[in-house]
């Protein structure tokens, strides 16, 4: 064809050959963000469902019914670890023979459009059963979605970068990630702290608008994503009937191309993928529910360490273009290896109440306001819910509410002492002496009380404040964490797509990454909470909080050792073949 | 360091096994010891662990394989040593 007939797309892609070429920094640069923007609403999408996932329950998936927990269950697992990898097989496939704009422009409709459904679904009590039903094939089409996204955005963007720059252009990509978690984080608080928990948690209340916000986000990128042109590599394959027609059986069926995809998962993702989740997740879930440190503080936490760590990655890919790609990513593995059980250990030493004794002001121990509740229908009995704070010299409030059922003894007459009715800790129905003395009489006949000892018992709900020195130490290391998955994940994208020729590069590169991603990273939470239960014992019924530390640990070693002795550190110039 | 990947090799594909071994271990134990509801919510939750660590399992047995018979000792520099077709291994 002449070229005055050609059509817009192909006189573009004439013009768009990178490695011959180049693109203008200013074409690149909308490349960059109209594909980074896209990936980093998907992530945004999928994450403000996890986040949210305490309230989702509630409103979808409500407790005390076993068909419920099992499609709850669905919800989280399935999404995550198995329509992921599924979503990169079928997006993937796509990707190779119809090419990577239309492919990457479906999954973030399907992901915008399901996110939003979500945010529309009425909850159980409103529809019953059609709502848990409804919420899980939308989060189905959520992990499908993403599946396909990633590997069409890195593809997408490498076959652009200009040769020596793939490393530092590819990386903006991987800062979606981060960026849509703390998207993600940044508006649920935000919407949080302007309604209030309580209007924020109700059907129709304020957790549904991130839900909402997506679509606007959605439209915007594909707005954006419309104006852009086909990758000029895959055109230029297109173009001359090079394009695979069987993308699946290339990718895996062939054993020259399924060594390398193998060696691309046990030697670099799997351990990306899990240095990856515990910097990002664990910690978060480590410093709220074992340190128990309060909401807000432990998100704050995420959020100023995500924002400080989060150019690292920039400075990582483009630093893999000039040293090569492997030892950085085998560095930031190494370096969860050994700092992970140092740094989670000093976690607990700093909100551990028995080993920070030295730091303990003990004047600073006071009881604060009690609740009572008396109910008609039980005169014999109150429920009494005391908040008892403890001030460290460091600044530190460990505050604990603990709910105590009380047994009135005998006729109830104002001011007399109340008898312990419900051990807190073993939860036996038992009479014994109250730890408490009557201080002060409040309203009809409430006694207020004030405990002599209150621990991080199953009786207490603690919440802890920590001191401005410790709070930004707590910053630092969660930042150290950031900063070794910047360096595991800034340079990936290139390092995949270097591996794989360009017919099957979508699909081949899609599958390892959700593999080491949303299963071996997935997987972190759960298989590190299953390895704490193996260290519990009678002697030590918390077990060893540490513990679940070894499967990060142990996968980052494997894909170390493996990437170690197995991987090239070369560039590959030409991602054009 | 060829030497090296082969000896690896025959660790990985000895751990491939052990490592379902395990895990269907871990998963009987678990659901067993689980009761009424929580039961075949727990039993879900390993059959889907279980539906993707095995093939993941199988294909780190394979890697092993790869690595014993030397296909690792040249990794490919060109898209076009790839391009070479042989007998599909799925």
């Amino acid at each position: 064809m002449e070229p005055s007939k050609m059509n817009g797309s192909e006189a573009q892609i004439d013009d768009l050959l990178p490695a011959e070429t180049g693109e203008t920094p200013q074409k690149i640069g909308f490349i960059i963000g109209a594909s980074s923007v896209g990936t980093l609403i998907e992530w945004y999408d999928f994450y403000i469902f996890g986040m949210l996932a305490t309230i989702i329950s509630v409103q979808f998936f409500p407790e005390g019914s076993g068909t419920s927990a099992l499609l709850s269950t669905l919800a989280i697992f399935a999404a995550g670890f198995l329509v992921r990898p599924f979503g990169a097989l079928v997006f993937g496939r796509l990707g190779d023979l119809i090419g990577r704009k239309y492919t990457f422009l479906l999954t973030l409709v399907l992901m915008g459009g399901s996110t939003f459904l979500i945010g529309l679904v009425p909850g159980y009590a409103t529809i019953g059963w059609a709502a848990p039903i409804l919420v899980l094939v939308l989060r189905l089409v959520q992990g499908l979605a993403l599946g396909g996204e990633y590997g069409g955005a890195a593809t997408y963007v490498a076959e652009h970068a200009p040769k020596g720059r793939r490393g530092f252009y590819t990386s903006w990509i991987q800062t979606t990630a981060t960026l849509g978690l703390f998207l993600a984080l940044g508006v649920i608080i935000l919407i949080r702290n302007a309604q209030g928990v309580e209007t924020f948690s109700s059907e129709w209340g304020g957790w549904r608008y991130p839900f909402w916000i997506s679509l606007l986000l959605v439209i915007v990128s594909i707005f954006i994503r419309m104006k852009m042109s086909e990758s000029p590599v895959f055109s230029k394959l297109k173009k001359e009937g090079k394009t695979s027609t069987n993308p699946l059986r290339e990718s895996f069926g062939h054993k020259a191309n399924f060594k390398m995809v193998l060696l691309a998962l046990f030697g670099a993702v799997m351990g990306q993928g899990v240095i990856w989740y515990t910097g990002q997740f664990y910690a978060q879930n480590f410093l709220e529910t074992v340190c128990k440190i309060d909401f807000l503080q432990s998100r704050n936490i995420m959020i100023i360490a995500i924002l400080f760590a989060t150019p690292f990655f920039v400075v990582f890919g483009g630093l893999s273009d000039k040293i090569g790609r492997k030892w950085i990513m085998l560095l930031g593995m190494l370096g969860g290896i050994i700092a992970y059980i140092p740094i989670y250990k000093t976690f607990l030493e700093w909100t551990n109440p028995s080993e920070r004794i030295s730091m303990i002001d003990k004047s600073g121990i006071k009881v604060g306001a009690s609740e009572a509740f008396y109910d008609a229908k039980h005169p014999e009995r109150i429920l009494v819910k005391t908040i008892h704070d403890t001030t460290y010299t460091d600044g530190s409030i460990f505050k604990y509410t603990k709910t105590d059922t009380l047994k009135i003894a005998g006729t109830f007459t104002p001011g007399l002492p109340l008898i312990f009715y419900k051990h807190p800790v073993s939860g036996e129905e038992k009479t014994v002496a109250m730890h408490a003395k009557p201080k002060e009489k409040l309203g009809v006949g409430v006694t207020k009380l004030e405990l002599n000892s209150i621990s991080d018992s199953p009786g207490s709900n603690v919440e802890k404040v920590m001191g401005k020195a410790i709070y930004w130490k707590i910053i630092f290391f969660v930042f150290l964490q950031i900063l070794f998955v910047t360096m595991v994940y800034g340079p990936i994208a290139a390092f995949l797509v270097e591996l794989f020729p360009t017919k099957i590069r979508y699909t081949s590169m899609s599958l390892p990454y959700h593999i080491g991603n949303g299963i071996f990273g997935g997987l972190v939470p759960f298989l590190a909470t299953l390895i704490v239960e193996f260290t519990k014992s009678a002697e030590h019924p918390n077990g060893n909080p540490l513990a679940g530390l070894y499967y990060p640990i142990g996968v980052a070693a494997v894909c170390f050792i493996i990437g170690s002795v197995y991987l090239s550190n070369k560039i590959d110039e030409d991602v054009n073949d | 360091m060829n030497q090296i990947k082969k000896y690896l090799g025959l660790l990985w594909m000895a751990m491939a096994p052990l490592l379902i071994v395990f895990m269907a271990w871990q998963a009987w134990e678990k659901i067993g010891a689980a009761s009424g509801a929580a039961k075949s919510n727990v039993a879900l939750q390993w059959v889907i662990i279980l539906m993707v660590f095995i093939p993941i399992c199988a294909g780190f047995f394979i890697f092993g394989k790869y690595s014993f018979h030397g296909d690792y000792a040249h990794l490919p520099e060109s898209s076009m040593e790839l391009d070479d077709y042989e007998e599909p291994v799925l």
